[in-house]
């Protein structure tokens, strides 16, 4: 079954046209990571799947379900979720408050009025559980703000993955991120089911060889490349504008 | 929770205790701060909770005040039927301007809801055939709910089970989902966006929650002073509130209702020294955002509470 389907979709900013006709398509469980140099487009790409922003022109669909209107909280609950380039968190909740709201959400517990959260032994329990696999049991109680950028990478990464969403969007999961850090979001990556699709923005050549099963290279608005290691590592263009002349 | 609820205990001993202890001038004075700590407790589950500040609360308050006015002194409808009517018409007024203001955010949303509240003010001010313009209407009287509220002991009562309900409701809604929604959205509209939480929607409902809670305490101050004036409409009331949340603390709601107490206990004692009140209120303003920027509560956290959090 086809995953996430984008046909031809372009966007411009006043004058500005940050995405010409992308087209790609994902397979239900490939891993596709997106290269490409700053201000390819690889973001705005990435908000045009999530919502965020709309695409000018174009078509996306989700599972066959046309979204490309759809404003991102829809998209959302269609089993779509993402981490975001600039860490975007609830920086005065704790970790487990974080959770809790992401484990809500998925679960479509909203505008209930009376009994209090902490009564939600179901929410509870899975967003305990959430941090007892990930590893973030020691931290449920310290506010997020406190907590250092490679653990608000990695809350970020729990929070994305608590709705067991269908179509995961990963962007620079590991921007920033100390060499031990980047090891740990990437063992993150590495032990999720195998049927969820993901898209991943990565600049770190190794981490996206590893995780893609297909890599698509993008340049001034358009995917110029697309392929496996073999064949990205083999384009002469992509070698030009990315890679660097060797 | 067991000391939780000692306190709550004790709360209402003491509070139920007042009329026998406080002379009538001291008990009509807290009648006053009790009304204030719940439209200061309303306020705060939208600047609090949901992050929107809002400069034009007034409007509801004044507005279901100005309800109950013209129903009791010009159409001489039961208090049965006046009150409700207060609270249900500050609640669909509080849609229209959630509506409205929630097209924009920060401080357009605050000089949005401010220009809506003084369309209210003015059409309160300027339509004298049927609010009496400044003059005000006089002459609303107490009403009888199955026993008389016109002394100031029965009708303390009667303000103390009204604002302790929705002391309650308030607590129940910022502990539910919903109130943990809230604090999402506060902290970040687009990441409650990406996990699946309609943000509008929730903020449509967290500020006409808000606005029937702060109908509700203007329905009680124009019974508890027994006359509505373009007054309570005005911005100054806005003001005055937001200082009360500022003061006491913001995104909690112990800390409103102390910040009201304060400062109505405040005003009385200095309208006994000068006519410059507003003066005053600006310096408590100001000491409050340089000292204690996160409040009474805060500064009480920062210094005596040991179990805050890391």
């Amino acid at each position: 079954m086809i995953a996430l389907d984008i046909e031809n979709v372009t966007k411009s900013f006043g004058g500005v046209r940050a995405l010409t006709g992308v087209t790609l398509s994902l397979n239900e469980g490939e891993r596709l990571v997106l290269l490409g140099p700053n201000g390819a487009g690889k973001t705005t790409l990435f908000h045009s799947i999530s919502g965020n922003i709309l695409a000018s022109s174009g078509r996306i669909s989700l599972f066959g379900d046309d979204i490309t209107q759809l404003p991102p909280d829809a998209r959302a609950r269609l089993g779509l979720a993402r981490t975001f380039q600039i860490t975007n968190l609830f920086a005065q909740l704790t970790v487990l408050e974080n959770i809790l709201l992401a484990v809500c959400g998925a679960q479509k517990l909203t505008f209930k009025f009376v009994r209090p959260l902490d009564r939600y032994d179901d929410i509870q329990k899975r967003a305990r559980a959430l941090l007892e696999e990930w590893n973030l049991v020691d931290a449920a109680d310290r506010l997020v703000r406190n907590l250092s950028y490679g653990e608000q990478r990695q809350v970020e990464v729990v929070m994305a993955l608590s709705g067991e969403p269908r179509i995961l969007l990963l962007d620079e999961p590991t921007a920033g991120l100390s060499p031990a850090e980047t090891l740990r979001v990437m063992e993150m990556v590495r032990k999720l089911p195998r049927d969820m699709t993901i898209v991943m923005i990565e600049h770190d050549m190794d981490v996206a060889f590893e995780i893609a099963d297909r890599i698509a290279v993008m340049h001034q608005g358009r995917v110029i490349a697309e392929g496996d290691e073999a064949a990205i590592r083999g384009n002469q263009q992509v070698s030009d504008i990315y890679l660097g002349v060797e | 929770m067991r000391r939780y609820s000692l306190v709550i205990l004790l709360a209402i001993a003491i509070f139920a205790a007042l009329p026998y202890v406080l002379p009538t001038y001291y008990l009509s004075l807290t009648t006053k701060i009790l009304i204030f700590v719940l439209f200061a407790m309303s306020l705060d589950l939208l600047i609090g909770y949901t992050g929107l500040a809002s400069l034009g609360h007034a409007a509801f308050f004044g507005f279901g005040g100005y309800v109950v006015g013209l129903l009791v002194v010009r159409g001489q409808v039961s208090e049965w039927i006046a009150l409700p009517a207060g609270v249900a018409l500050a609640t669909a007024l509080g849609a229209l301007f959630a509506v409205l203001a929630l097209r924009a955010r920060g401080s357009y949303f605050l000089m949005i809801t401010l220009a809506l509240a003084q369309v209210v003010w003015g059409i309160a001010f300027g339509w004298r055939t049927l609010t009496g313009g400044d003059d005000g209407l006089p002459g609303v009287k107490r009403p009888t709910f199955i026993v008389s509220l016109a002394d100031e002991n029965s009708f303390y009562y009667f303000v103390l089970l009204m604002v302790g309900l929705s002391a309650l409701a308030l607590v129940a809604i910022v502990r539910s989902p919903f109130g943990h929604a809230l604090r999402g959205i506060r902290e970040s509209e687009t990441r409650m966006l990406a996990l699946g939480f309609n943000v509008w929607r929730h903020q449509f409902a967290a500020f006409v929650i808000s606005a029937a809670f702060a109908g509700l305490a203007g329905c009680l101050f124009v019974y508890n002073t027994r006359f509505v004036s373009p007054d309570v409409l005005h911005v100054v009331r806005s003001a005055e509130v937001l200082i009360m949340v500022i003061l006491g603390g913001v995104g909690t709601l112990l800390g409103p209702a102390i910040g009201a107490a304060v400062i109505i206990l405040l005003e009385d004692f200095v309208s006994s020294l000068t006519q410059r009140w507003l003066l005053i209120l600006g310096i408590v303003y100001v000491v409050t955002t340089l000292f204690a920027p996160r409040g009474l509560v805060g500064l009480y956290r920062d210094y005596f509470s040991r179990n805050r959090k890391r």
